[in-house]
């Protein structure tokens, strides 16, 4: 009985790490690599199974060079010359901080090679998003999800800032706004996307009246491209901002009380409070709630697929979106490379920006 | 006394009438912003259809005449088609939940207590044959001789070549690779699981839904249990382990007590992602293991935008997740927070 116990005893590190290793060994690590063989496969339904044949980078090409690029990519026209005013900086700012990096005294070959890694993709990114929101352009899934989840995010941290700021101070009924603001948080994606429908109906929604007495009655902005897109952003803003507004105001209050008495007694106006102290206090918190919202930003899909259906046409699709439509079309292999390529920049972005943070850490210290 | 002078010492703002006025403006505005879409959902379930298709009206008995026409419809007519989403939900969402709370608070701890070094080497082996396996399979070796052969040729690769690599990676690695996980778009496995599930005979069950979301929200519980494990004082499990208490033991009466808050804020999110996933259950249900989101999605393809029907069916399946987070906004808030200041 003893040995039994002093048996079981060792074996708990094992026993406590390893269900979890395992779960997550079967049902995440295993199935992305199969994932991978069958985005360079083709899957062919015949009677009784299927049937697997390798066929190379074969729906890679097909996505970047061949018939699914207008949907992956968008279509590339000419960019105005305030695109090529905007790409030009871009390329300036990547060039500088390169050549930063080469003059730093913490040079290596190693991290040129990763940070000209970074610069290419940044600036083949930049060439993609001018080209493609051209005026004659039309931007793919790619560039459309690229939108959703930066624009997307910059609103809710701007916004979720702004209301924690306002809910630090003393007002009465602080409590009642803190409980509100969490609620859309909980609601399920799909619920808020038929609720924005109905909203967004221009003649028989609440603000019906609205537009007709603006004029637009005739015109249904989910019918418009950016009409479209603008509702789905709107729909993801209004969901996730109680995300960032929670964690921001739940810093804002732990902040240490001593720095900021200081300065009101030196005089400092809140400006300058809010500028030299709270916004350095919670940078930390800032960047890693971003760097959360950004991963998981890029996984939507329940709201463009049922507020706009992915129109019109495919404008508001999203690359899982776009996966799970080339998966309805039973076009196996090449719903997994779009959802390996969703992997591979949502891996890029979050590496970068890690390594942005990391950096801006041992700045600041 | 003491709690309460901390708190009001923590907002030292207070604004001038002005600032006060433009505070209770922005605030007022972004709570229309947040309910009035809730409120118009609340509005519509109790419209008839006339009332929506002639243009909004807003308030009921002045506006129009409120019928419960629409609730009757989903709870007496649909009676079997609203309740099977909904148990399936109920089921699916606690069964995940709990399961991905027990295994995940068990491996945070773990990691925050115990010391583990994997080795590099072995780990790279392991890929290498299962490599090898799926290689194998794809070429037409039956799976059984194909997992069974890599599966010896690991171990004796391990036992032999393996012991050579002796850098070995430690606990961080092993959290940093789980909560990792969290990055992988859930499109990128999908397809492999759902060929898993349709080989078991699983697709379209109860059972996989729940295996499948344990799977994705054991990320989120390691990441905001090992934080929270961490701040818990080591001396009362010490003092247990001298009286000769187990490790499961110290585990399941001393930590899970004393970290209930964060336990219940993970919890709740846990649930939520659950109660609200939507591309898994595309996947992986049809019919009968079908949750509220997907009944919710599919209302529009069967039988067109009836909004009176939708508003009902989103409502009901809101209410049990806005009860809560209003019940538990306070764990919500700081278990939030432990994660991401570590993060």
């Amino acid at each position: 009985m003893n040995k039994l116990t002093s048996r079981l005893e060792r074996l708990a590190g094992a026993a406590f790490l390893w269900p979890t290793v395992l779960v997550i060994l079967f049902l995440s690590i295993f199935p992305l690599i199969i994932s991978l063989y069958m985005s360079l496969a083709r899957l062919q339904f015949v009677r009784g199974g299927f049937k697997i044949s390798f066929v190379g980078l074969a729906n890679y090409r097909k996505l970047f060079l061949g018939s699914e690029k207008e949907h992956f990519l968008g279509v590339f026209s000419n960019p105005s010359p305030l695109g090529w005013l905007i790409f030009g900086a871009v390329v300036v700012g990547l060039a500088t901080a390169l050549w930063r990096y080469v003059r730093d005294e913490n040079f290596s070959p190693q991290g040129l090679f990763w940070r000209g890694v970074t610069v290419i993709i940044s600036g083949a990114g930049a060439w993609l998003l001018v080209h493609t929101l051209s005026p004659h352009g039309r931007p793919g899934t790619l560039v459309v999800t690229l939108i959703y989840v930066f624009v997307g995010v910059a609103i809710q941290y701007t916004l979720g800032l702004l209301l924690a700021l306002l809910c630090i101070q003393q007002l009465p009924g602080r409590r009642f706004f803190r409980v509100v603001f969490l609620l859309p948080m909980m609601i399920t994606p799909v619920g808020i996307a038929y609720t924005f429908r109905m909203l967004t109906d221009l003649t028989k929604g609440p603000f019906a009246p609205i537009w007709l007495g603006l004029g637009f009655a005739e015109v249904s902005w989910v019918n418009d491209p950016w009409g479209a897109r603008a509702a789905v952003m709107i729909g993801d803003v209004w969901q996730w901002t109680p995300f960032m507004f929670i964690v921001l105001l739940a810093v804002l209050e732990s902040q240490p009380i001593e720095p900021i008495e200081a300065a009101v007694v030196d005089g400092a106006t809140r400006l300058q409070i809010l500028r030299e102290i709270t916004l350095p206090t919670i940078l930390p918190v800032s960047t890693t709630l971003v760097l959360i919202r950004l991963i998981e930003a890029f996984k939507i899909v329940d709201l463009p697929n049922v507020l706009t259906n992915g129109g019109p046409g495919t404008a508001t699709e999203s690359l899982t979106l776009h996966a799970f439509m080339t998966w309805r079309t039973l076009d196996v292999g090449g719903s997994a490379a779009v959802a390996y390529i969703l992997l591979l920049v949502v891996t890029f972005v979050a590496l970068v920006a890690v390594n942005l943070i990391r950096r801006r850490f041992v700045e600041a210290l | 006394m003491g709690k309460r002078s901390r708190r009001a010492a923590l907002s030292p703002f207070t604004p001038s009438p002005a600032g006060m006025v433009v505070s209770y403006l922005i605030l007022g505005f972004w709570t229309f912003v947040v309910l009035f879409p809730l409120y118009w959902l609340a509005v519509t379930s109790l419209k008839l259809p006339i009332h929506v298709n002639d243009g909004p009206v807003y308030l009921p008995f002045v506006d129009f005449q409120p019928s419960l026409h629409a609730w009757r419809y989903i709870f007496v007519d649909l009676r079997n088609d609203t309740l099977r989403p909904y148990m399936n939900t109920v089921v699916v969402g606690l069964t995940s939940s709990i399961l991905s709370l027990i295994l995940g608070a068990a491996a945070s701890y773990a990691l925050s207590r115990f010391q583990y070094r994997p080795r590099v080497g072995t780990i790279l082996l392991f890929i290498g044959c299962v490599a090898l396996a799926i290689v194998a399979i794809a070429l037409g070796v039956a799976w059984q001789i194909a997992v069974i052969a890599s599966l010896a040729i690991f171990i004796l690769l391990a036992q032999t070549i393996g012991r050579r690599f002796q850098r070995s990676l430690g606990n961080n690695d092993i959290a940093f690779w789980m909560i990792s996980q969290r990055i992988l778009p859930p499109v990128a496995v999908v397809i492999p699981i759902y060929v898993l599930y349709q080989r078991l005979g699983l697709l379209d069950t109860r059972v996989a839904l729940i295996t499948t979301y344990v799977a994705t929200n054991l990320p989120i519980v390691v990441w905001l249990m090992r934080d929270y494990f961490q701040t818990i004082p080591l001396e009362l499990e010490e003092c247990a382990a001298i009286d000769g208490a187990s490790r499961y033991r110290i585990f399941w009466s001393i930590v899970i007590p004393l970290s209930t808050p964060g336990l219940v804020a993970t919890f709740l999110f846990v649930l939520v992602f659950a109660w609200n996933e939507y591309l898994l259950a595309l996947f992986l249900t049809s019919a009968k293991a079908q949750t509220l989101p997907l009944t919710v999605a599919a209302q529009n393809a069967t039988r067109g935008p009836q909004w009176w029907y939708m508003s009902v069916l989103i409502l009901i399946m809101i209410v049990p997740v806005i009860a809560m987070a209003i019940a538990l906004e306070r764990y919500i808030a700081r278990g939030l927070l432990v994660g991401a200041i570590k993060g």
